[in-house]
This record gives C-alpha cells, sequence and structure tokens, in this order.
C-alpha cells in the first residue's frame, strides 16, 4: 500500500505543479482572463487553508472567517488612503490587526461549543462588517477604492500580473507549508486530540482553551494575509467581503475539497470557484445547477474530493 | 502521622434535590489499593469526577499529598500526577494506540507550544508510548487506530494513557467494565503488577475482582460511605450486607 503513490498525492502534485506553471500558459496563449481568474482563486484557496487549519483539524466551526479578509484588507486600504503605501507596513499591520480581532472574538467564542460557537462567530463577523460600512471617512457601504498597491520598494511589482500573481502563490504555499509543520507538532497534535476528545485531552493534563486559541489567532493571521493580498488583487476594498456569505463560501471550499487534509481547502477553492465561472457564463441561475453538485459531493463523497481520491487509491 | 496521599474531607455534591456525594470522608495511604464498590447510583462515579476535577464539589475537600487540590481544573491535577481511566472507554479514537500514548507522555514535558518539529518523530516520546504500551501487552498494537482495537484492547489502552502520564495517583473508574472472562483475568493481573508501582483507587462492580486487589474497600451507598475497612470487615460487615441484599451472596462467596 505504501509503495504505490497514494491518488489524494498525486493530484496535489499535479495541481501544485499546474498553479506554478499557469502563467506560462497564460502568456503563450494570450489568455490574460486565466491569469486574473486565478490570483482570485489562489487567494480565496490560502483563505479556506487558513479556515481549515480551526475548522479541519481543530474541529472549530468558525462562521466568521471572512472577517480577517476584510480586516487585512482594510488594513491595506486605510493606510493606502492616509498616504502609507509601504507593503513593509501594510502587511505587518494587517496579519497584527488580525491577529488581534483573533484573540479578542477566540477569547469570547471559545468559551462555547457546537452550534453555540457557529452564531457567535458569525455575529462577530457581521458586527466587523456593520463596523467597516460604518466607516464613512473610508467610503463605508460603497468600499474603499485603493489607488495604488502595497509598494514594495522595488523588490516585488505588485501591478505586475505574474509577479502578483506568484507573490499571491507564494504565500499560499508558504502557508501550507506552516500548517503542515503545525499539524504534525507537538502543538498540532494537542489541537486535534482537543477535537477528538477533550475530556480525555484535559484528564491527561491538558488545558484546552488555551491551545484552542492559539490555533485560532494562527488562522486568523493566515487569513488576514489573504484579505491583504485580496484588497490588492481588486483595488478595492469593502464590507462585502465580510459578509457572512463570504464566510459561508469558505466552508463550502473547505467542505467541498476535504477538512483536514492539507490539500483538500485549495483543491476546494479551485473546483468552487473555477464551476463558479463556468456556470455563471452558461446562465444567470447558476447557483441551481452548483447548488445540487456541492450536495452530490457531500453526500457521496464524505470526505470531501480528497475522501473520493482517497477511496480510488484503495480501489 | 504521615500525610495520606489521597485525603477525601467531607465532600458534598449535589444534583438539584439529590445528594450524589453526602459527606465522604477517605483517605488513601501512599502505595494501597483501595477500592470503592456500591451498587448502582451509590454515586461511585461522581465521587471519582470530583477527585479528577471533571465536577466540581459545593463543599468539603480534596487533598493530594497534603496540597488542597478542591478547586483545581482537570488539567492540573494530572500535572499533580493524578491520572484516570474512565468507565465509558474514553480515548481519540481517530489517533493511534501510539499516539494516545505518546500524547500523555508529552503532557507531562511542560507545555506544548512547540509548532515546527514533527512530534511523531521525537524518539523519547515514541519510546514512552512503546513502554507503556508494553506493559499493559499493546506493543503489536501500537499503529492501530483505536476505533479499530476491541473493546478489552480499549480498556488496557485506558490503562497504557493513564501509566504514560506517570501518576503517583490511578483513579480507575471500572476498568473491567463489558470484559470477557479472559480479558478480565488479564485485566487483574494487570492491576496487580501495578499496584506495586502506584497507589490506585479502584471503582469496580467486579466483586471478585475487587476483594482479589484490595488492601481497603469502602462501601457507597446513596453518596454516603457506610463502610470502610479491609476485605474480611466489609465481608463481615452487617450494614454493607443489607445494602447488598440482592448481591449478598457476591459478597459472602469469597468468605
Amino acid at each position: 500500500m505504501k509503495s504505490a503513490a497514494k491518488v489524494p498525492d498525486v493530484v496535489s502534485a499535479l495541481l501544485v505543479a499546474g498553479l506554478v506553471l499557469l502563467p506560462f500558459y497564460s502568456s503563450v496563449t494570450g489568455n490574460v482572463f486565466v491569469l486574473t481568474m486565478f490570483t482570485r482563486i489562489v487567494i480565496m484557496a490560502l483563505a479556506a487553508a487558513s479556515l481549515n487549519l480551526i475548522m479541519g483539524y481543530g474541529g472549530m466551526m468558525s462562521f466568521g472567517h471572512a472577517a480577517y479578509l476584510g480586516i487585512g484588507g482594510y488594513a491595506v486600504g486605510i493606510l493606502a488612503q492616509e498616504g502609507i503605501g509601504s507593503g513593509f507596513i501594510q502587511f505587518p499591520v494587517a496579519l497584527a490587526a488580525s491577529a488581534i480581532f483573533a484573540l479578542v472574538i477566540g477569547a469570547l467564542s471559545l468559551r462555547t461549543r457546537g452550534v453555540y460557537f457557529i452564531m457567535i462567530t458569525l455575529a462577530f463577523a457581521q458586527m466587523a462588517y456593520y463596523v467597516a460600512s460604518g466607516m464613512a471617512r473610508y467610503g463605508g457601504d460603497d468600499g474603499l477604492t485603493i489607488y495604488k498597491r502595497s509598494d514594495f520598494a522595488g523588490l516585488i511589482n505588485l501591478p505586475n500580473r505574474v509577479q502578483f500573481y506568484y507573490l499571491c502563490l507564494a504565500c499560499l504555499l508558504l502557508v501550507l507549508f506552516l500548517i503542515w509543520r503545525i499539524v504534525n507538532s507537538r502543538f498540532g497534535l494537542v489541537v486535534q486530540g482537543l477535537r477528538s476528545n477533550e475530556q480525555r485531552m484535559q484528564a491527561i493534563g491538558f488545558p484546552g482553551t488555551r491551545y484552542r486559541l492559539v490555533c485560532f489567532v494562527i488562522a486568523g493571521i493566515m487569513c488576514g494575509l489573504a484579505g491583504a493580498l485580496l484588497a490588492n488583487n481588486t483595488d478595492f476594498v469593502s464590507p462585502a467581503v465580510m459578509y457572512w456569505t463570504r464566510s459561508g463560501d469558505l466552508m463550502v471550499m473547505v467542505i467541498l475539497g476535504g477538512m483536514g487534509t492539507l490539500f483538500g481547502p485549495v483543491i476546494g477553492a479551485v473546483v468552487y470557484l473555477v464551476l463558479e465561472e463556468l456556470l455563471s457564463q452558461v446562465t444567470e441561475y447558476w447557483a441551481i445547477i452548483m447548488g445540487p453538485l456541492l450536495l452530490l459531493i457531500v453526500l457521496f463523497g464524505r470526505g470531501g474530493i480528497m475522501g473520493l481520491l482517497g477511496r480510488f487509491s484503495r480501489g | 502521622m504521615a500525610e495520606p496521599l489521597l485525603r477525601v474531607d467531607k465532600l458534598v455534591r449535589r444534583f438539584g434535590g439529590i445528594v450524589a456525594t453526602d459527606h465522604v470522608t477517605l483517605e488513601v495511604p501512599q502505595g494501597e489499593l483501595h477500592a470503592i464498590i456500591g451498587p448502582n447510583g451509590a454515586g461511585k462515579t461522581t465521587l471519582i469526577s470530583q477527585l479528577t476535577g471533571h465536577l466540581m464539589p459545593h463543599s468539603g475537600s480534596i487533598h493530594l499529598a497534603g496540597r488542597d487540590i478542591s478547586r483545581l481544573p482537570a488539567y492540573r491535577r494530572s500535572a499533580l500526577g493524578l491520572a484516570r481511566s474512565f468507565q465509558i472507554t474514553c480515548l481519540l479514537s481517530d489517533f493511534t494506540a501510539a499516539d494516545n500514548v505518546a500524547l500523555a507522555a508529552q503532557a507531562r514535558e511542560g507545555h506544548s507550544f512547540r509548532f515546527f518539529a514533527d512530534a511523531r518523530k521525537e524518539r523519547a516520546l515514541r519510546e514512552a508510548a512503546t513502554s507503556a504500551l508494553e506493559r499493559v501487552g499493546l506493543r503489536e498494537r501500537a499503529n492501530v487506530l483505536v476505533s479499530r482495537l476491541s473493546h478489552g484492547e480499549q480498556r488496557e489502552l485506558e490503562l497504557a494513557v493513564a501509566l504514560a502520564t506517570k501518576p503517583q495517583l490511578l483513579l480507575l473508574d471500572e476498568p473491567m467494565a463489558g470484559l470477557g472472562v479472559t480479558e478480565s483475568a488479564r485485566m487483574v493481573k494487570l492491576l496487580q503488577e501495578l499496584r506495586k508501582e502506584v497507589t490506585i483507587v479502584l471503582v469496580e462492580h467486579d466483586m471478585e475482582a475487587v476483594f482479589a486487589l484490595a488492601d481497603r474497600i469502602s462501601v457507597l451507598v446513596y453518596g454516603r460511605v457506610i463502610a470502610s475497612g479491609t476485605p474480611d470487615a466489609i465481608r463481615q460487615n452487617d450494614e454493607v450486607k443489607r445494602a447488598y441484599l440482592g448481591d449478598q451472596h457476591v459478597v459472602v462467596r469469597h468468605g
């Protein structure tokens, strides 16, 4: 069983290779659109991967994860608006703001479990949404246009499509690498143990909430990074990125790809967003096709796409 | 007068109008195997849960090696050397047997805020796991998922996990529950080994096992300790016989 490479691993490797080579395809065929689309997909995959860390590995069903997309985005947008264009300031501020937000809402919501946790994280994200809507100075409901992308002092040129794409991809791969290390570390085993059986973990001497909270903050920071990239990608940030349906999208990507698998969220993001794009070209009512499709995958492929692929390798 | 390892003083815990633990006083000296018996619903598991910190008492105190632990949360008590096995198997079912034990060993090594190194490749943790599994006879099953282990094996794994936390005091809540005859015999043998190293509080329904193992026995009825003494004394005790009316023959049989 060990000798043959497993199907999910092969698919993951192919996916990464495909993402790395995409700009070449784009430049050879002159298809700029595909590069733009996949820049967005890579960013959303990064956000989904961060959600997977708490949802898949940690068992924390956060329904407010899109809040960090907004927080990271507004950190970039507000600083740009105030004349601070350096990415070396914008990005650290985006990550720090996300960390603080995660620390506060994590400390409060991790006292609850199950449905209550889902509802309270949702409520906090909606609060962030309304706060952003109320920031008249920064566009309020209409959102905030970013006239100049983050400036990395010539190190990397964000307005350049290919460079920006590779920056996003590098961030995604870095985050996946970190998640891989984390879930196999002492810390990661504790967090997964807590998902599996909290009472047992406390009985052998682990204070559960502390570990959960740190995990929650790490995921928040990672998603804040996605938010900062997303704002640069669209040159715009608005409260809409924090709306609860966006959090739902992220959850769907994770579940679709396979919770608690490293590459599941990436596959989930690619499949979800590509399908959305293709179907919306066919019909305005694409959601009518998308909904049942997702239902089928979730119903018949427990463990998402990764779970389905895993069954192939067992034959 | 030496301080007993475990001292429980006038412990009270109520559930609504029911007094599940009614002024329980108990002393377990170092090295003793102390059994707690009693009919169903006598409050044995409630008592154990208060000792481990999964349930807080309404009044009274619990001292471990002279230290008041009455208000400490479960994880702190575990760090002080108090380990438990659960009546209903309580393991990380989607982890391997070795992972379950290694995590217990990891818990003993201070905090686990280490984010980078692969914990499954840490020699010391794996060796601790292997030796604890060896003790309970599960070495061959180390890499099997807990959900694939038999019930008997899971009971043994519970013990291995408890042992891996290097406890001073082991609280065993019905370790024989649901075991077959041979498995029970194996468990009794195992406990006979363990008692040489660690103080044990044993809650058990299997009277044969209790009378074979215990140094002293406390009998719990309606949350109250009605008798406490050596197995012989308990066997002779009239109040105990009365409480166990239906099961009287069980107590007497080994006389």
